[in-house]
């Protein structure tokens, strides 16, 4: 499965950049990242090529962090095809929380990073097989 | 200026005579104490066995100051003097989770702390034909039952409004012609920017006089009410472990504020050294109830800061003035009205897992109101990596202070390590309200 990471940020000017330099200093490469702003705070989520040492990295400097379970999930880059995949997880009853995608290849691949609810107790990886959509696991999405 | 008294044979009374009643009621409130088992233990010992120990006010000072924290180590009954069948109603301070502190009132105790009530209403000027809005909460605070009653023992009509509700309350106000409100001053300012809002101007309202207290304020504050309103604004003092708002109140000449001294008896003391300052100097209020006997509190330090005036009133009466309340000697806050101790929040705050170790209140003003925002640092173990919970928190915290102090904070939950960190004494409150 792969993971994300989910950094807690106060929203005020330099705490990005502070998760960044010790990203940076441990040779952490960043493959994608969304924020996900809450007023007062945000979280900010990150897809990077070693998330354990991230993870380690960043909590030994103090930061409330965590790693998630996200679905990442291969889409080419067609028109309609989000679409296709989302009525799937609605028919299948799946709830997303949070979601951020991102073109890999222009008119070939894109990808879909879900966080689904109670992930781990759903048939989500079913559904979207069954949608005919591949699933990547974690060394798949780390190293695109 | 028409002067009216409630009393006056005992509101112009000469000291001679008020010290007369002092010692009269004090060995009363001795015969009462000696019955609880606080004062019991305390007393002897003080060399205080019978009533008759007592020669002269003067060996009052031989009993020994009741702090705060008596009263909640002896929580409930440790100062009760009478069977609870005795007891006609209790009030409470705030604190739910913490050990609270309770007042104990008989038929007769209730009956005297009602009368002093009147006896302040009538110095303002207020009388029978007044409607009175009462504003301050009901229920276990005592602001809004002590006013209620001495007001209906005036023959003021009572709406018996209680606080919030903003746009209901100017609607009370405006059907029912009320006349004078009693009321937080930081609240009266708020409702005034209320009123355009709601289509109602000063001259639609029958206001004549407001009686402010619970919390406190500087004399620009009063005349900006007065301005405001067009009405007159009085001072009055009161704690719940003397009964309520009726322990010192302004007359009709707003030259601070009588202290009823048949009632209570006032000492000035510098909080460091617990010795007697002398009149008109700045000390810590120490009250003696004499007009209570279910629950006997004598020399009690209320940790508010005042002085004493001497000069006569020209309204004619005795009893000495006592300053508006200046400021506080230990670390309490007085929250749009609400005492909170910053210890409080912290047992509240530090119990719940998520929270790391530092915690800052801050308290400013939001327009005309106080706003309390507690500041906590997330405990980063316990972070599981979604908004959800950091919102559920930021509820928790603020529900669980809610039912603690009785006020709703603002909750901002901080990075691990970005709150200021003390390496001696910590600073946890940051007060920018203006100063008095």
């Amino acid at each position: 499965m792969a993971k994300q990471l989910h950094v807690f940020v106060e929203n005020k000017p330099g705490r990005l950049k502070a998760i960044t330099d010790n990203l940076q200093k441990i040779g952490v490469n960043i493959r994608a990242f969304a924020i996900q702003d809450r007023g007062d705070y945000g979280l900010m989520k990150l897809i990077v090529d070693n998330p354990e040492q991230a993870h380690l990295s960043l909590a030994d400097m103090g930061c409330a962090c965590a790693l998630k379970d996200v679905l990442a999930i291969s889409v080419p880059d067609r028109p309609g095809n989000l679409h296709r995949l989302l009525t799937a997880l609605v028919t299948g009853g799946i709830n997303i929380i949070d979601a951020h995608g991102f073109v890999l290849q222009p008119n070939r691949q894109g990808i879909c990073v879900l966080e689904i609810e109670n992930l781990a107790q759903t048939n989500a990886e079913q559904v979207v097989k069954d949608a005919g959509f591949d699933i990547l696991d974690g060394d798949q999405l780390y190293n695109l | 200026m028409e002067i009216r008294y409630w009393n006056k044979e005992v509101e112009t009374a000469d000291r001679q005579k008020i010290e007369q009643i002092q010692l009269q009621r004090l060995k009363t409130i001795i015969a009462s104490a000696l019955k609880t088992p606080f004062y019991s233990r305390r007393l002897p010992v003080a060399g205080i066995k019978s009533p008759d120990d007592i020669k002269s006010l003067d060996d009052l000072r031989k009993i020994p100051f009741t702090m705060k924290d008596d009263l909640r180590q002896n929580y409930p009954k440790g100062l009760l003097s009478v069977d609870t069948s005795e007891v006609v109603r209790i009030h409470t301070s705030s604190g739910t989770t913490g050990i609270p502190t309770v007042i104990y009132l008989s038929a007769k105790d209730l009956d005297a702390a009602t009368d002093i009530m009147a006896r302040s209403i009538i110095a303002t000027g207020a009388g029978r034909t007044d409607i009175l809005q009462n504003m301050m909460s009901y229920g276990l605070f005592t602001g809004g039952l002590c006013m209620h009653y001495g007001a209906e023992r005036v023959g003021m009509m009572v709406i018996p409004a209680a606080g919030g509700n903003t746009k209901r309350q100017v609607q009370l106000m405006k059907d029912f012609r009320t006349t004078v409100l009693h009321i937080t001053p930081s609240y009266l300012l708020h409702i005034h920017s209320k009123l355009a809002e709601y289509g109602v101007a000063v001259g639609d309202l029958a206001l004549k006089k407001a009686f402010i207290g619970a919390e406190p304020h500087s004399e620009g504050t009063r005349k900006k009410i007065e301005e405001l309103y067009k009405i007159d604004a009085y001072n009055s003092y009161g704690l719940s472990e003397m009964n309520g708002p009726g322990v010192a109140f302004e007359c009709v000449y707003k030259n601070d504020l009588h202290l009823w001294e048949d009632a209570y008896i006032v000492e000035i003391i510098n909080p460091k050294t617990g010795e007697l300052v002398p009149d008109g100097q700045e000390g810590e209020v120490v009250l003696t109830n004499l007009i209570r006997n279910a629950m006997p509190l004598m020399r009690y330090r209320t940790r508010d800061l005042a002085f004493l005036h001497t000069e006569p009133c020209p309204c004619g009466r005795t009893h000495r003035r006592l300053s508006r309340i200046l400021g506080r000697s230990d670390d309490m806050l007085i929250i749009n009205g609400v005492n909170v101790f910053p210890s409080q929040i912290e047992e509240v705050v530090m119990k719940i897992p998520e929270v790391g170790t530092n915690y800052q209140i801050c308290v400013e003003k939001y327009g005309e109101l106080d706003k309390l925002i507690v500041k906590v640092e997330l405990y980063s173990k316990m972070f599981m990596g979604e908004a959800k919970q950091i919102d559920n928190l930021k509820h928790k915290i603020a529900e669980e202070l809610k039912a603690s102090i009785t006020i709703k904070p603002a909750i901002e939950l901080h990075e691990p390590g970005v709150l200021p960190a003390f390496e001696g004494k910590a600073v946890r409150v940051v007060d920018t309200r203006p100063k008095l």
